[in-house]
């Protein structure tokens, strides 16, 4: 067996390690040294080690078709899996979807701007937030409002800490899959406290409607900061933690490195976006590349993957954790003071207490919660980076308080088309791997 | 930014009757049907490396041409987003597939066939993604009414 060691993959803002120089337009992407030719066929099952003799083949048993899901408890969710197997090695696989479809662009039409989060936030329930900024955005630009500071920095604290929960629970559910069960336990541990965070500040621990066009719903709870240092605290701790029992097992190592892999060239044709695309070595990111939402005045690093493999995709995303740490650490210094939404209120009402005393407070409140916020006649695209990638909304208005069109392009949903590239000519016992790796959330993929 | 990329200039340069214009700040192309995937793969060729998203609106009532195909390309190489916008009159919903010059548009074009009834010339699998296989209509075209469809149940066979 070839001397097989656990690499990691590079952080920008650290010293280039030599592969990086070699990159292309296309990326940095290597093969990952392939195992002997003996022990390939061993896998295969052309190979056979003990007594048991192969008999003549016959043309019938050559393939076979397996229907994997749509409940099998790894889809994570209800996907259904063609599988085209010749004995243990899938050489053709398809991807059903559709069971979770409730027709969310339709509902979308038939809400007003102002209710729109409340439907999105259903479609990526481990990224809500996302999607709600990316909602939010696209109205505000259609709108052509300020946003004030304040609300801009929650946003982004609220976005990233979202991230961190989404990885955890990614980096949950593949142990899971590869049959790391405590990192499970672990995972969801700290993932509680993120979400006992938003349920404090948003009122709900999923589905927050919390970020709305204009602005937020409600400003952060009073002792925010220690709520917001002690997760940092907790999750840096829970780290290491993973660290230990993953990084270097070699259990972990055997079932991710060189498995499902996906090359630069294939991401950026099949449309693959963010920590995927940028497991296999391409250096990529929204919030660098087109920032939003002022993330560009935080310093982060953007990790960058070399294989396009299982083990690169989990890499990238612990060290996603960590950066994103980082942002939520600085904003909570940073904070500014000021409004939490646009006092524009045209587009956001009046606190309750104005309507007592203001005739205006209350037209504006009324016209707001009957009639809804007339937008102008316009279409716009706007994306921003979700834990899945490039998580756009596409808005089209007829200058009317209920979008025309609303077309959310949800990251998963591109996502999964590679998942026959990264299947084929694997072996059975990796398919369970390469999805979890790929992170597919069904919500998001089916809408 | 109201000036046209070179990079698009080149594009527009190329064929005729391919216009570019803004759109709340953004770059359009407005493609003629017919030269749908020939100006595609003319992005693609010029640095457009990936196909984002793709989808479509119905205007039914807003515009003489009824429907709009839309894709959003993405150029890594130069930090570039462009938009292609297609009309697609009701009486010919047929376009040209994208799938050769990008293969990730298989999804959507699917999907753009069971929401809007628009068929993809050159798809390699056109059939609905998110709705049942026996669906009938296209849901998010604006003639089909919400709450009006009622729940389809499949009946057992026989007694069990």
């Amino acid at each position: 067996m070839s001397e097989r060691t656990f690499h990691d993959v590079w952080v920008s803002g650290t010293e280039e390690p030599e592969w990086l120089l070699e990159a292309t337009d296309e990326g940095a992407q290597k093969m990952q040294p392939e195992e002997p030719e003996e022990r390939l066929l061993e896998q295969e099952g052309a190979r056979v080690v003990d007594d048991y003799v192969v008999e003549e083949e016959s043309p019938e048993d050559e393939l076979m078709i397996i229907n994997m899901g749509p409940q099998h408890p790894s889809t994570h969710g209800v996907l259904r899996l063609q599988l085209e197997l010749e004995g243990e090695i899938i050489r053709r696989s398809k991807p059903i979807i559709g069971y979770l479809h409730t027709g969310m662009e339709k509902t979308g039409e038939q809400l007003t701007f102002m209710q729109g989060p409340t439907n999105v936030t259903r479609m990526d329930y481990l990224a809500p937030m996302h999607n709600e900024l990316a909602f939010s955005l696209a109205v505000e630009q259609l709108l052509e409002i300020e946003i004030p500071p304040r609300a801009q920095a929650i946003r982004i604290l609220m976005t990233e800490l979202n991230r961190v929960s989404s990885h955890l629970v990614f980096l949950a559910t593949a142990g899971m899959d590869i049959g790391a069960l405590s990192m499970m336990l672990y995972g969801f541990r700290e993932r509680e406290s993120i979400l006992a965070f938003f349920e404090k500040t948003t009122g709900l621990r999923m589905n927050h409607n919390y970020i709305r066009p204009g602005g937020v719903a409600a400003d952060l709870p009073d002792g925010w900061e220690d709520d917001v240092e002690g997760i940092v605290e907790k999750v840096n701790r829970g780290v290491l933690d993973y660290e230990d029992l993953l990084k270097q097992n070699p259990i972990w190592l055997e079932r991710t490195q060189g498995v499902g892999v996906v090359t630069a060239e294939e991401s950026l044709a099949y449309g693959i976006t963010g920590p995927n695309l940028r497991a296999s070595g391409v250096n990529w990111d929204l919030r660098k590349a087109q920032p939003y939402s002022g993330i560009d005045q935080y310093e982060f690093d953007v990790p960058v993957g070399q294989h396009g493999d299982v083990y690169d995709r989990y890499r990238i995303r612990v060290q996603e954790i960590l950066q994103s740490l980082r942002i939520v650490r600085q904003v909570a210094d940073r904070m500014p003071k000021g409004d939490y939404r646009t006092e524009d209120r045209k587009v956001s009402p009046p606190p309750r207490a104005r309507i007592d005393q203001s005739m205006e407070a209350l037209i504006h409140h009324f016209k707001i919660y009957t009639g809804g916020v007339k937008v102008p006649e316009g279409e716009v695209y706007v994306a921003i980076e979700s834990p899945r990638g490039e998580l756009g909304a596409y808005l089209v208005s007829d200058g009317g308080t209920h979008p025309w069109r609303m077309h959310m392009r949800t990251p998963s949903f591109c996502n999964l088309q590679a998942l026959p590239v990264a299947m084929a000519d694997s072996l059975v016992a990796d398919t369970v791997a390469t999805i979890s790796s790929l992170d597919p959330v069904l919500g998001d993929v089916d809408r | 930014m109201s000036e046209m990329h070179p990079l698009l200039g080149s594009i527009v340069e190329q064929f005729d009757g391919v216009q570019w214009g803004l759109s709340s700040g953004q770059n359009v192309l407005f493609v003629p049907k017919a030269l749908w995937r020939d100006v595609a793969q003319a992005c693609k060729d010029a640095g457009f490396e990936s196909l984002v998203d793709e989808t479509a609106v119905d205007y039914l009532g807003k515009r003489d041409v009824r429907f709009e195909v839309v894709a959003n390309l993405l150029s890594l190489r130069h930090n570039l987003r462009v938009r292609l916008r297609a009309q697609v009159p009701e009486d010919d919903t047929t376009v040209a597939s994208l799938v050769p010059v990008y293969p990730g548009a298989n999804f959507y074009e699917r999907e753009v066939w069971d929401m809007f009834g628009i068929t993809f010339e050159g798809h390699p699998d056109m059939t609905r993604i998110l709705m049942p296989d026996d669906w009938e209509g296209h849901p998010l075209r604006k003639d089909y009414q919400v709450g009006t469809v009622p729940v389809q149940f499949k009946s057992s066979p026989e007694a069990r």
